[in-house]
């Protein structure tokens, strides 16, 4: 049996890393492409201030862009470390868009972040300018395959056991490039890293403007971020997750629990826009309730059922027996691979093996199965709603607050008279933590809300953990925390210092 | 489709010149780490060694990167047996490679001499313990590493991290640290100028003799461990698990393709040949030529061990017969195909504008170019 305190731990760590990783990766995003903006308005226009707009933006991105490939370095090893039989189970697969991002993205990226640092005398204004663009696609390149990866976990396609081998193979490449969740998941995490690098030069540029220093390059970076914010909330929120939500079976579970939705309604269903759910009772003790909302916007029609948590488990419920059976004749065709009936039985049953796996948490052996473990891995079966229903608000509301921002930023900026409004440079400066608030709490979202699996349907979280100790685990976790606060230290005090050097560190003596 | 066994066998190849790739790109700068501490005589000293590699290091880095990435693609249970198994061991890479990004990029952003010092120490601890680490590594592979695999294909560790550190591994890991500051040291020489020149001329001397010593320590000792030799496996061809072979241990197995096919013996020539090209050129003004030589003697010395192994990648000294194979760890070969295709068409891409980088910050780097670019370099 696995030992569950090694699970939890390595769940915990993966969750600690890569929320430290996504600290810095949407950053670099979005302050890639206004970097771009502002580089080609300097080639377009021939105005120095845009040169040292690029520059002085660019040694911010410089040293936020070093935690983020510390911090990605562990993400691409610490499947194999902590994650060994995931690695197995599905490598074949999941591993080909990590080996792609590195050959594709990573590559071209990091090749072309040198010499957008060092590049500035030796080459041309276009071709420096090339470079700068040839980064940021890297970057933007890098995370639509990092969300290939992730899609197929959410929405496994193109892919097939093999009973061989005991694991999951490729069978459609194409399907999976092409994964409808990966493409909704890339828009929105990419266009919510634009929004990050926007508001992060909105919000510098309020507090120059407040303190009535570096005033021209202030104005026409407030201007850039503006327009380039607005666009990023707007597509964050429009193109967004939503529409993926339709999509897959663990998209559905996850909906359920985001909106606290236990019973099924008749369709559209109603949005509840506070809801205290009660686990036990398989209810809400306290609803706020809006009908129709819902169904209206996660399904964009009138008709279709939206299913609740209850029937999504009754449904669960009868693939485990399935998935059982199959788990059975799966245990025999390793011993004769001959065994014509058991492989009958297992093509028969094959769709449900991964909920036939979920009651390993359990038992060991399938003879112990009684019908109270396969209620209790039907219940597993949707994640716990009051952490999904509250990330997820804390996600929308932060993307509103930042919507109303950048609606006002843009429209004064039009008028051109936002450096004589306090009250707005104020906002602004204060509200650069929005956007990371509302990406560490759309991760927990996408992530958490995929439980109790790694691979939806396919392969159980519990089965996935490497067996490594518990002492193991304690030691790598104080590691990564420790070393990971220490260089986060050093880098706000570097962004912080710098930030309020402004340009002038481009001319000037060293602080 | 491509024919499977070809495919194991191309994709074989395919992580060797990744690995090759990782130690002659990453190789230089984090030899140029490693020996930052001892060759940089004063604050712009050590800039200059810096800024030798400070364009290249984040794209170099991403050889190490790729080949984790195509191990996870093409050998999933490789990747998923050698990380978890030698846990310890691979963070204690990962922990050191953290000093490497923050201690390039912030080092030079603040002028206190401490916080100068430190981050020097934290280059180099970022060079150092990865380059002695993956020879470490490579000489626990020729013994064998304590892991079984149940019949769900999960495998367990037995081992402990200090196992890890026997005499064999650590001769091997002298080997690599000692290949990787020739290679860091001859990469100096070619960039650099005046006392520090002079400098990195020694070091590449010191440590390509320290490197020819020790790889031939470690072939003799070769000759007396026990080697892994495959007995009988399915058809190469088809889909197959590692625990569907017979494999069997006998002293100096590891040389049996050497004698069986003695043409192989260019291999390790090679090592001896690149080193010694890059000792004879290093002084006389060949600089170039003998960062080549020294690239040489990084690709001799991986293949060495890689065609000792062969078909073995990952072998069990528990239970052989689960030892991990290029036949039997690999993907399917659907993956391996379109993975081969990704590579023809993507390597070559990055081969030409990385070389196009190095030519543009090409010529060398000196104290008067620090001095008027205190701002703008690392």
């Amino acid at each position: 049996m696995i030992n569950e305190t090694v699970v939890d731990l390595s769940r915990l760590q993966f969750a600690a890393t890569a929320l430290y990783h996504f600290l810095f990766v949407p950053l670099t995003l979005g302050l890639s492409w206004l970097l771009v903006v502002m580089e080609a308005t300097y080639v377009i226009s021939g105005k120095e201030i845009y040169k040292d707009m690029t520059r002085f933006w660019g040694k911010l991105y410089g040293i936020n862009f070093a935690l983020g490939v510390t911090t990605g370095i562990t993400m691409e090893f610490q499947f194999g470390t902590n994650w060994a039989y995931y690695s197995h189970y599905v490598g074949d697969i999941f591993g080909a868009p990590l080996a792609i991002e590195g050959l594709m993205a990573f590559f071209l990226e990091s090749t072309m972040v040198g010499l957008f640092f060092f590049g500035w005398q030796r080459l041309s204004r276009p071709g420096h300018l090339m470079v700068t663009a040839l980064m940021a696609l890297g970057t933007n390149l890098s995370a639509v395959l990092i969300l290939i990866a992730n899609g197929w976990m959410q929405n496994p396609v193109g892919s097939a056991f093999n009973p061989v081998t005991l694991r999951m193979e490729l069978t459609d490449f194409a399907a999976l490039v092409l994964n409808p969740v990966a493409q909704s998941k890339f828009v929105h995490t990419v266009s919510a890293g634009y929004v990050t690098g926007a508001l992060f030069v909105l919000g510098i540029s309020s507090w120059y403007l407040l303190r009535g220093i570096h005033v021209e390059f202030a104005r026409r970076s407030f201007r850039v971020a503006a327009a380039f914010g607005l666009a990023g909330i707007a597509s964050t929120l429009v193109l967004g997750d939503e529409s993926g939500y339709s999509v897959g079976e663990a998209q559905r579970s996850k909906l359920a629990a985001i909106e606290a939705m236990w019973d099924t309604e008749p369709a559209p269903a109603g949005f509840n826009l506070i809801a205290f759910p009660n686990e036990a009772r398989e209810a809400n003790d306290f609803e706020i309730h809006i009908p129709y909302l819902l169904g209206l916007i996660a399904t964009r029609s009138t008709t279709e059922v939206i299913p609740g948590i209850k029937e999504i488990r009754q449904h669960n419920r009868a693939r485990i027996e399935s998935g059982i059976e199959a788990v059975r004749a799966l245990e025999i065709i390793r011993k004769q691979p001959g065994n014509a009936e058991a492989q009958a039985r297992f093509k028969a049953h094959e769709a449900d093996l991964g909920f036939g796996l979920l009651v390993k948490k359990y038992v060991s052996n399938l003879d112990q199965v009684s019908p109270e473990i396969i209620t209790q891995a039907a219940r597993d079966s949707v994640p716990r709603v009051a952490p999904l229903f509250w990330g997820f608000r804390v996600m929308v509301g932060a993307g509103l607050l930042i919507l109303a921002l950048m609606l006002t930023a843009f429209w004064h900026s039009l008028r051109g008279s936002f450096w004589h409004k306090p009250w707005l440079l104020r906002w602004a400066l204060y509200s650069i933590p929005l956007p990371w608030i509302a990406i560490e709490a759309g991760w927990f979202v996408a992530e958490y809300g995929r439980q109790p699996w790694t691979v939806y349907g396919v392969l159980p979280t519990h089965l996935s953990a490497s067996s490594l100790s518990e002492a193991s685990l304690w030691g790598s976790i104080a590691g990564f925390v420790g070393f990971y606060s220490l260089l986060l230290v050093a880098e706000m005090y570097l962004m912080f210092k710098y930030a309020r050097l402004g340009p002038s560190v481009l001319h000037g003596k060293t602080a | 489709m491509l024919d499977y066994a070809f495919l194991k066998v191309i994709w074989w190849a395919l992580v060797g010149v990744l690995l090759i790739g990782f130690a002659i790109m990453d190789g230089h700068d984090m030899g140029v780490g490693t020996l930052l501490p001892f060759l940089g005589k004063d604050d712009t000293d050590r800039r200059v060694m810096i800024n030798t590699v400070a364009p290249h290091w984040d794209g170099n880095q991403v050889w190490f990167i790729t080949a984790g990435g195509a191990v996870f693609a093409a050998w999933p249970m490789v990747y998923a047996t050698a990380f978890s198994g030698m846990y310890w061991a691979l963070l204690l890479v990962l922990f050191a490679l953290f000093f490497r990004p923050v201690g390039f990029e912030y080092r030079s952003k603040l002028p206190h001499p401490a916080w100068r010092k430190g981050w020097d120490w934290g280059l180099f601890a970022g060079s150092a313990v990865p380059a002695l680490v993956f020879g470490v590594a490579f000489g626990n592979l020729l013994q064998g590493l304590p892991f079984s695999l149940d019949e769900s294909l999960r495998s367990s560790y037995s081992g402990s991290f200090w196992a890890l550190l026997n005499p064999f591994a650590l001769l091997a890991g002298v080997v690599s640290l000692s290949l990787l500051c020739m290679q860091g040291a001859s990469f100096l020489a070619h960039r650099t100028e005046g006392e520090l020149q002079q400098r990195a001329i020694r070091a590449t001397r010191a440590a390509g003799v320290v490197m020819l010593i020790a790889f031939s320590l470690a072939g003799m000792w070769v000759t007396r461990l026990d080697g892994f030799v495959l007995n009988a496996i399915p058809d190469v061809h088809t889909t197959l698990n590692p625990l569907m072979k017979e494999v069997s241990r006998a002293p100096g197995g590891w040389l049996s393709n050497f004698n069986n096919l003695p043409f192989l013996w260019i291999i390790p020539l090679l090592a001896y040949t690149g080193a010694g090209l890059a000792l004879a050129c290093v002084g006389r003004g060949y600089t170039l030529a003998a960062f080549v030589g020294s690239s040489v003697a990084c690709a001799g010395v991986i293949l060495t061990a890689g065609v000792a192994l062969f078909p073995f990648v990952l072998p069990s000294s528990i239970q052989p017969g689960a030892s991990l194979t290029l036949w039997d760890a690999c993907s399917s070969q659907l993956t391996l195909n379109v993975m081969l295709w990704v590579a023809l068409i993507f390597t070559p891409i990055v081969l030409a504008y990385t070389g196009w980088a190095y030519r543009v910050m090409a010529g060398k780097v000196t104290r008067d170019y620090i001095a008027a670019n205190d701002k703008q370099l690392y």
